[in-house]
C-alpha cells in the first residue's frame, strides 16, 4: 500500500495546521492511516467519466426550470434588506472574555 | 390517568383527552418525567432535562383546558429534542465538549413553532458529536443504549430522539439527518422517522454540519404523529433562506387514503450484496403487503446508488470543515486557558473540545477542499452528486414513491465498528442518497429479526411530497 498511499504523514500535518487542530503524534499516524483508508473508498468516483456534467452545490438549483411544478418558487430570492438582530447584551453573555462590548482574545501581534 | 388512548400515548390521544379533563398537560408530564428517571439511567437518551420548565408548559396548558379554550395543535404533549437544536437559555451541547456550558441566546424555528402548539418540553437528546456519526458512539456524553437491546447502539446520530420514543420516554421528539441520522436510528429503534424535502422545515437553530443536507424531522410512534409534527414544523421563514415558500399541505387530509392504484418503484440497487438477510425478508414482506392493498410494485433502478456514500463523505466533510471554523474558543463555548497567543488558542481550544470522528472529518473535508485536490475530489462529488438527484427525478416519472431497506443490518452491538470508519459508513449506503439529492424520506418499522431487532423500511418520495410518504407509510403501518 505505502506507494499508493495518497496521504503521507507530512499531508495530515499540512492539513491539520490549514484546520487549526493540534495533533499529536500518536493521532498523525491514526488519521493517516483512516483518510487513506477513506480516500481509497472514495477513489471509486473516478471510474464515472463526468466531463460534461455540472456540479451541483444545492438541491433547488436542480429542480429550477425542470418544469416540476416546484421549481418557479424555488428560483426566488429574498430582498436584501436589514433587519433586527440579535441583542449584544445576550451573545456576550455566552463568551469565555469579553469587557461587555467586545470579545477578549489573547494578544494577536507582538509589540 | 387511566384511559387508553393516553397511555398509549398518541398526539391525538393526549391532547383531547386534555380538552376533555380526562386527564390533565401536567399529569401526562408527570409520568413522563417519572418514566425519564426510571428509565434513562440504562438508556441515556437525555443529555439534559428541566423539570419545572415542563411543568410550566404544561401548566399553561391546563389553564388553557380550564377554561374551555381551544387546545393548540400538540397541546401537552411531551417532547425531547436533539441537543443540536437551540432553545434559548438552555445547554445547546451537540454532543461535544466544545459546547460544554453553552447556553444559545435564541431559539431555533422548529423548536419555537413546536412549543406555540403547546408542545412540553422534557429535555435535550443525546447524539453523536455535531450529528456526526452512525450509532451515537460519538457523543461527547457516552453511547445512547438501544431500548430494545441494550448492548446494541442506538443508531445514529439521532440516537437519543429514537431511543426516547422507542422507550416511551417522550411521545414525540426532533431529530435532525444529514446522510441518515433521523431514518437509520429510526429502523433501529423500530419507531418512525421522517427526513423532510430540503427547504421544508427552516434549519434556524440548527447547530450546523453540513449546511446543503442538514434537515431537522419528527420522530414518533406511528406515521400520524410525525406527520402532525411535520405539519406544524414545516413552513418558510425568512431566517433561513433556503427554506421554501411552498405553502404546507394538510397531510390529515390524504394520510388515509391507502396504496389502491400506487406505483411504487423497488430499485435494484437496494437488494443487492451486503443487504443482511432477515432485513431483505422483512421489507421485502412490507411490500408484498402494499402489492396485496393494491398498490403496483414496480422493478426500478438507480444506478449510481453505488457512488453515493464516497461522494456524501467528501460533500459532507468539506462542509463541515467549514462550517465548524466558527468554533474556535472567542465566541461561546470552551476556550483553552493559558494560550500566549491567539494562533495557539485556537489550537487548543479545537484540540480539547472536538472528539476523534469530528477531527478525522475536518482533516478530510479540509483535505479534499485543499489546493490540487479540489477537483479530483470536491467537484467529482458534487458532479456526481447531480447525477445521483437525476436518477431519482427520472425514477419518480416512473413511480409515486419508492421502497428501500433504511439500513442494510438492524442494530449492531456497541463497540463492532467504532474503530474503522469505511465500516460504519456503510452503514449509511441506504439513507445517504436520498439526503444528497434533497427529496423526503420515512422510516418505518416493518417487522423484527429472530433476535426480536427492529427492521425498518425506508419510503423515499419527490421534492416536497411528503404526503404520499405519509399515505404508503399509514397503510403499511395498517397492514
Amino acid at each position: 500500500m505505502s506507494e499508493t498511499e495518497r496521504v503521507s504523514h507530512t499531508d495530515v500535518e499540512r492539513v491539520a495546521e490549514l484546520a487549526n487542530l493540534e495533533l499529536t503524534p500518536d493521532e498523525v499516524a491514526h488519521m493517516r492511516r483512516d483518510l487513506n483508508a477513506i480516500l481509497d473508498y472514495v477513489a471509486q468516483l473516478s471510474e464515472l467519466n463526468t466531463a460534461s456534467v455540472e456540479p451541483m452545490a444545492q438541491v433547488s438549483e436542480v429542480l429550477v426550470g425542470t418544469g416540476e411544478p416546484v421549481s418557479e418558487k424555488l428560483s426566488v430570492l429574498r430582498a436584501d434588506e436589514v433587519r433586527p438582530c440579535l441583542d449584544r447584551e445576550r451573545v456576550m453573555a455566552s463568551a469565555p472574555e469579553t469587557d461587555g462590548v467586545f470579545f477578549k482574545v489573547p494578544k494577536v501581534i507582538e509589540r | 390517568m387511566s384511559s387508553a388512548t393516553t397511555a398509549a400515548g398518541s398526539i391525538e390521544g393526549i391532547r383531547s383527552a386534555i380538552a376533555k379533563g380526562e386527564t390533565t398537560a401536567t399529569a401526562v408530564t408527570e409520568i413522563y418525567q417519572a418514566r425519564i428517571a426510571g428509565e434513562d439511567e440504562k438508556i441515556h437518551a437525555f443529555l439534559s432535562t428541566d423539570r419545572n420548565y415542563a411543568l410550566e408548559q404544561a401548566a399553561r396548558i391546563d389553564a388553557m383546558a380550564a377554561k374551555s379554550e381551544a387546545l393548540p395543535k400538540l397541546a401537552g404533549v411531551p417532547f425531547g429534542i436533539k441537543d443540536v437544536l437551540t432553545l434559548e437559555g438552555f445547554a445547546a451541547t451537540a454532543g461535544s465538549k466544545i459546547l460544554e456550558g453553552y447556553k444559545p441566546p435564541y431559539t431555533a424555528t422548529a423548536v419555537k413553532k413546536l412549543a406555540d402548539a403547546g408542545a412540553v418540553f422534557l429535555g435535550k437528546l443525546n447524539c453523536d458529536e455535531f450529528a456526526m456519526g452512525s450509532s451515537n458512539e460519538n457523543s461527547a456524553y457516552g453511547p445512547v443504549h438501544n431500548p430494545h437491546a441494550l448492548d446494541r447502539v442506538s443508531g445514529g446520530s439521532s440516537g437519543g430522539s429514537a431511543a426516547a420514543v422507542a422507550a416511551g420516554m417522550a411521545v414525540a421528539t426532533l431529530g435532525t439527518d444529514t446522510g441518515g441520522s433521523i431514518r437509520q436510528p429510526a429502523s433501529f429503534c423500530g419507531v418512525v422517522g421522517v427526513l423532510p424535502t430540503y427547504g421544508r422545515v427552516s434549519r434556524y437553530g440548527l447547530i450546523a454540519f453540513a449546511s446543503s443536507l442538514d434537515r431537522i424531522g419528527p420522530f414518533a410512534a406511528t406515521v400520524r404523529d410525525v406527520a402532525t409534527v411535520l405539519g406544524v414544523i414545516a413552513g418558510h421563514d425568512v431566517m433561513d433562506a433556503t427554506s421554501s415558500p411552498l405553502p404546507v399541505p394538510d397531510y390529515m387530509e390524504t394520510i388515509d387514503r391507502g396504496v389502491k392504484g400506487m406505483k411504487l418503484g423497488v430499485p435494484r440497487e437496494y437488494f443487492a450484496e451486503g443487504l443482511d438477510q432477515e432485513v431483505r425478508t422483512a421489507v421485502e414482506g412490507g411490500i408484498e403487503k402494499l402489492r396485496a392493498a393494491g398498490a403496483e410494485i414496480k422493478s426500478i433502478s438507480l444506478p449510481h446508488t453505488r457512488y453515493a456514500i464516497p461522494a456524501y463523505y467528501v460533500i459532507a466533510t468539506a462542509e463541515a470543515s467549514s462550517n465548524l471554523a466558527r468554533f474556535d474558543g472567542v465566541r461561546y463555548g470552551l476556550r483553552a486557558p493559558h494560550s500566549d497567543t491567539l494562533a495557539a488558542m485556537y489550537r487548543k481550544t479545537r484540540d480539547l473540545g472536538f472528539g476523534a470522528e469530528v477531527k478525522r472529518r475536518i482533516l478530510l473535508g479540509t483535505y479534499v477542499l485543499s489546493h490540487g485536490y479540489y477537483d479530483a475530489y470536491y467537484k467529482k462529488a458534487q458532479q456526481v452528486r447531480r447525477l445521483l438527484t437525476e436518477d431519482f427525478l427520472a425514477a419518480f416519472r416512473e413511480v409515486d414513491a419508492i421502497l428501500t431497506p433504511t439500513a442494510p443490518t438492524p442494530a449492531f452491538k456497541l463497540g463492532e465498528k467504532s474503530d474503522d470508519p469505511v465500516a460504519m459508513y456503510l452503514a449509511d449506503i441506504y439513507t445517504v442518497t436520498a439526503s444528497l439529492a434533497g427529496i423526503c424520506g420515512v422510516s418505518v418499522p416493518c417487522g423484527k429479526s429472530c433476535g426480536g431487532l427492529p427492521i425498518g423500511m425506508q419510503i423515499l418520495g419527490k421534492h416536497f411530497d411528503e404526503a404520499t410518504i405519509f399515505r404508503v407509510g399509514q397503510a403499511l403501518e395498517s397492514l
